[in-house]
């Protein structure tokens, strides 16, 4: 019988080939804490990566819209949703035109940082990634952004 | 709206009708009515070539009194003079009323209330709101928790667009348009939202920019690029004399001591981007010379003279800019 160091679930997501130690911000800009049962791994071998994280969710099973989020921390992960212990459905993360409450503004005068509001980020480039902040439009590139 | 490609000189007819339709049923739908007012980058060329037309309108005298019963409420949670007071004029002088506050002193800021309450407050009492406050996006937010529109009196380091339309209408009182305009930018091209944002502007047009400031003083990269992309070719200069042009506008700031360590520096570069008739001359004498004031010693008294210095015209067109884009945003001025 094969070894599994994760288990395979019968229902649920699982995000595959993240970028090793980034399963921990990825399980929390999703939220998936208090969502149901998580296994998580972490710097297992990875043929497409050297080492990789994955994060599987039982009886939960993530839209596109949620796991775009992580395309800032995880570029490179593969969403599958598997339903009766069947794969239905493979899919790679997108960036998506615009990030809510998952990038902090570093403008320490943007309005974001005083006031009681969710961040928003816009896509102005994706290769490099260059976002801007919706409120006091400043820019943004990918290795400086602080997810919150 | 369609554009009619140049913008029409004031005095002529801004919008042309088909005499033989009614103009009432078919009058285009006026595409600020109602619309908050935050940032260039929400705005067309459409957009600004109206207010524009609108504006010369205001300044002919037309759309007297069409703020009858309207209400602003001029927030300014930090000190403003010309914006505040303009504001406040033109709402008057069009038939309305004005309330407001300047500071947060014996306000209910002052006792811990969040900006997003007190504009869900204010906006209920009056019909439209214009505001100052030292936060970058604060005028953004303001936006989308109002019940009415919101004008953006300038919010920090970001955006003061009324500024920009001001300062178009009067470039536009000079010229027949903006796309084959020269337009030289001189001083602290770094910290300077009026620059950021009529450069932004003229952009989108495509009008040409040259930038003569100091080293330590230039146009940000980021802004350049975009500015370059809406379709603007830029030339950068450290002295005007390198110019080598013969320039339609030259729009001058101050640069502020407080951006140099050594005040040794700060004093010999400031000197070199003061504005004498000499330099008009150098910029080939025919330019028109602006400046958003408040100005200290960056240009010279004796420009004052020349009939080239249009700095003081170009604040009173506030007045009528800020008349007419109450009154579309208010939907008592049409297309």
């Amino acid at each position: 019988m094969k070894e599994y160091k994760v288990y395979a679930i019968k229902d649920g997501t699982v995000i595959d080939h993240i970028p090793c130690t980034k399963a921990l911000k990825v399980v929390e800009i999703l939220g998936l804490e208090n969502k149901g049962i998580l296994t998580i791994g972490i710097n297992f071998t990875s043929q497409k990566l050297g080492k990789k994280d994955i994060v599987k969710i039982e009886n939960k099973f993530l839209k596109k819209d949620e796991t775009d989020k992580i395309s800032l921390v995880a570029p490179t992960a593969t969403i599958n949703i598997i339903k009766n212990g069947v794969l239905v459905e493979k899919r790679k993360i997108e960036i998506p035109d615009e990030y809510i409450n998952v990038v902090r503004c570093l403008n320490p005068n943007c309005i974001t940082n005083s006031e009681n509001v969710q961040t928003r980020f816009k896509i102005v480039k994706k290769n490099p990634i260059v976002l801007r902040c919706h409120y006091c439009e400043r820019l943004v590139a990918q290795s400086e952004v602080e997810i919150i | 709206m369609e554009s009619d490609g140049f913008f029409q000189p004031a005095g002529e007819a801004v919008v042309k009708f088909n005499s033989n339709r009614n103009p009432d049923k078919d009058l285009p739908m006026n595409p600020l009515k109602g619309k908050s007012i935050v940032s260039l980058r929400d705005l067309s060329t459409d957009l600004l070539l109206l207010i524009i037309k609108k504006a010369a309108e205001v300044k002919k005298g037309m759309h007297e009194g069409c703020l009858a019963g309207k209400v602003l409420a001029t927030l300014f949670f930090e000190p403003s003079t010309r914006t505040r007071l303009s504001f406040e004029s033109a709402m008057r002088k069009m038939g309305g009323e004005v309330i407001g506050f300047t500071g947060t002193k014996f306000t209910s800021i002052e006792k811990g209330e969040n900006l997003i309450d007190t504009i869900r407050v204010v906006s209920g009492y009056c019909d439209v709101i214009v505001m100052r406050h030292p936060l970058e996006g604060s005028a953004r937010l303001a936006s989308e928790v109002s019940s009415v529109p919101v004008i953006n009196g300038g919010d920090g380091a970001n955006q003061h667009p009324t500024q920009t339309f001001l300062d178009l209408f009067t470039i536009s009182e000079y010229f027949g348009g903006f796309e084959n305009l020269k337009v030289a930018f001189l001083g602290d091209l770094k910290y300077g939202r009026t620059v950021h944002s009529l450069a932004y502007a003229l952009s989108m047009f495509g009008s040409k920019l040259y930038f003569v400031s100091p080293e330590i003083l230039r146009f940000p990269d980021d802004l350049k690029e975009e500015v370059q992309q809406n379709g603007s070719e830029i030339f950068e200069f450290n002295d005007v004399e390198d110019v080598e042009t013969e320039i339609d506008v030259l729009y001058v700031t101050r640069i502020q001591k407080e951006r140099f360590g050594d005040i040794q520096e700060y004093r010999k570069v400031a000197g070199s981007y003061r504005v004498t008739p000499e330099t008009v001359e150098k910029l080939g004498g025919k330019a028109i010379i602006m400046h958003p004031l408040p100005r200290v010693n960056e240009i010279s008294p004796e420009v004052d003279k020349l009939e080239n210095a249009i700095y003081f015209k170009q604040a009173h067109n506030g007045i009528f800019v800020r008349s007419a884009l109450l009154g579309l945003v208010l939907g008592r001025i049409n297309v």
